[in-house]
């Protein structure tokens, strides 16, 4: 089995107008800079985004939302110092904001990769995050029912990875990219070194069953 | 006017008085801004551990100029460096740790707290203000003990510390502690109950700048 696919252009080729793109990261932390920034090279616009972040200064998901490509974002926190394109483009009205505690987002991420209908959690439980969703009381505490999210594609950053699709990862640029590679129908990852020889099995965090394709990008941020 | 004639700590002498009430040996995550000073003050011979919700627990001091990682940095964006033990994670076991009552304590920042323990620090009431919750719902309905520190009032003088909350509430009764520059008070089934005054400001004083009765 060979996934690994020869530059950046190809790995990004599958996505069309509209999809639903998950991009790993928190704050500047394994995001995938080199999809991304092929990604806008490709044209696809219309996108949804699922991300923690809405990206900060004039790089990554900020370079999306400065171009016009993101129609939707879904994320936990969108204001960060430098956030301006996606400020600009809300105020503006131009994407659509849904807000998400971040510990939701990573479970109904997970949720959706492990084939769950949804999920009970406290999160949220008797604010506006929870207003028009199901609640149930459990012992006497409060929760709701949060449901999966899929998308088509996911961009994922890991250190390492081998043609078999498995990754490891480095320090806290680990955070998303895991579950967001189970949960799209399409992950591709860019990886700082491409091994040809197979992973240690031991050190394998993603397992090669959840990425379509392997791409190298020895760049690190 | 009123404020100006109270005796109010520093931002480190904030931190310093949290981190008296942090245990050895305590697991404990600390929010975004003022928080994040706290383990810089923690009294020597205490090992805490400290969890950061974008996969680490076991964060250590700011490395030296040169041989920052960018890819290693904690829930502030700011570069850390691992403590002995330390651990990496993703995202959905980080949440684990924090919802499923792993975490003993979280120092958070905040807009408004009110006397029933409620908690507002993730949206304003301004429409133009895009709302940012992060992991703050999550901290706070999974983690047991939730301390808040923050200033006594807005800049504008108008109380932090009130009846009920005016902005839209990151959850409800779960604040236990609030550590303000004029004052600590505990969170009680009866409302805040004075703790200590800041030396200097008498508890009349810290009456009239606080928007909810104070229980001695």
């Amino acid at each position: 089995m060979d996934k690994s696919v020869a530059d950046l252009a190809e790995a990004v080729a599958p996505i069309t107008d509209g999809a639903s793109v998950m991009i790993g990261g928190f704050g500047s932390s394994g995001i995938p800079f080199g999809l991304i920034d092929a990604l806008l090279e490709q044209g696809a616009t219309g996108l949804t985004v699922i991300s923690n972040n809405a990206g900060a200064g004039e790089t990554g998901i900020a370079k999306l939302l400065k171009e016009g490509r993101v129609a939707r974002v879904i994320c936990s926190y969108p204001r960060s110092p430098g956030s301006i394109w996606f400020e600009k483009r809300y105020e503006a009205g131009e994407i659509a904001l849904e807000v998400v505690p971040q510990g939701t987002l990573a479970e109904r991420i997970r949720a959706a990769g492990a084939g769950l209908g949804g999920f009970l959690t406290p999160t949220a439980y008797g604010t506006l995050l929870a207003e028009g969703k199901e609640t149930r009381v459990i012992d006497g505490k409060g929760y709701v029912l949060e449901a999966p999210l899929h998308a088509d594609f996911a961009l994922l950053r890991a250190e390492r990875g081998d043609p078999w699709g498995n990754l490891s990862f480095h320090a806290t640029a680990r955070n998303f990219n895991p579950v967001m590679a189970m949960a799209s129908r399409h992950a591709v990852a860019e990886v700082r070194e491409l091994s040809r020889a197979p992973l240690d099995p031991e050190r394998v965090v993603t397992p090669g069953i959840f990425v379509q394709s392997v791409v190298e990008y020895g760049v690190r941020p | 006017m009123t404020v100006l004639s109270l005796k109010s700590l520093t931002d480190a002498e904030l931190a310093a008085r949290v981190a008296r009430d942090i245990p050895d040996g305590a697991y404990v995550n600390l929010g975004i801004g003022k928080p994040t000073h706290v383990s810089a003050h923690v009294p020597e011979g205490r090992e805490v551990i400290y969890h950061s919700e974008n996969g680490i627990l076991g964060v250590g001091p700011t490395p030296p100029a040169g041989e920052e990682d960018v890819e290693l940095i904690d829930a502030s964006k700011r570069y850390v460096t691992p403590a002995p033990g330390a651990a990496y994670f993703e995202h959905a076991d980080s949440f684990a740790m924090m919802r499923g009552g792993h975490i003993d304590i979280a120092v958070l920042g905040a807009y408004q707290v009110a006397e029933t323990g409620d908690l507002a620090n993730w949206a304003t009431l301004d429409d133009k203000f895009p709302p940012a919750v992060g992991g703050a719902m999550d901290l706070v309905v999974g983690v047991p003990t939730i301390l808040v520190m923050m200033r006594h009032v807005n800049r504008d003088g108008s109380p932090k510390l009130l009846k009920r909350c005016t902005y839209p509430l990151t959850g409800l009764g779960v604040v236990r502690r609030v550590y303000t520059d004029l004052a600590v008070l505990d969170v009680t089934p009866q409302g805040f109950r004075l703790v200590e005054l800041t030396p200097g400001n008498s508890l009349d004083a810290v009456r009239a700048v606080t928007g909810a009765d104070i229980l001695t």
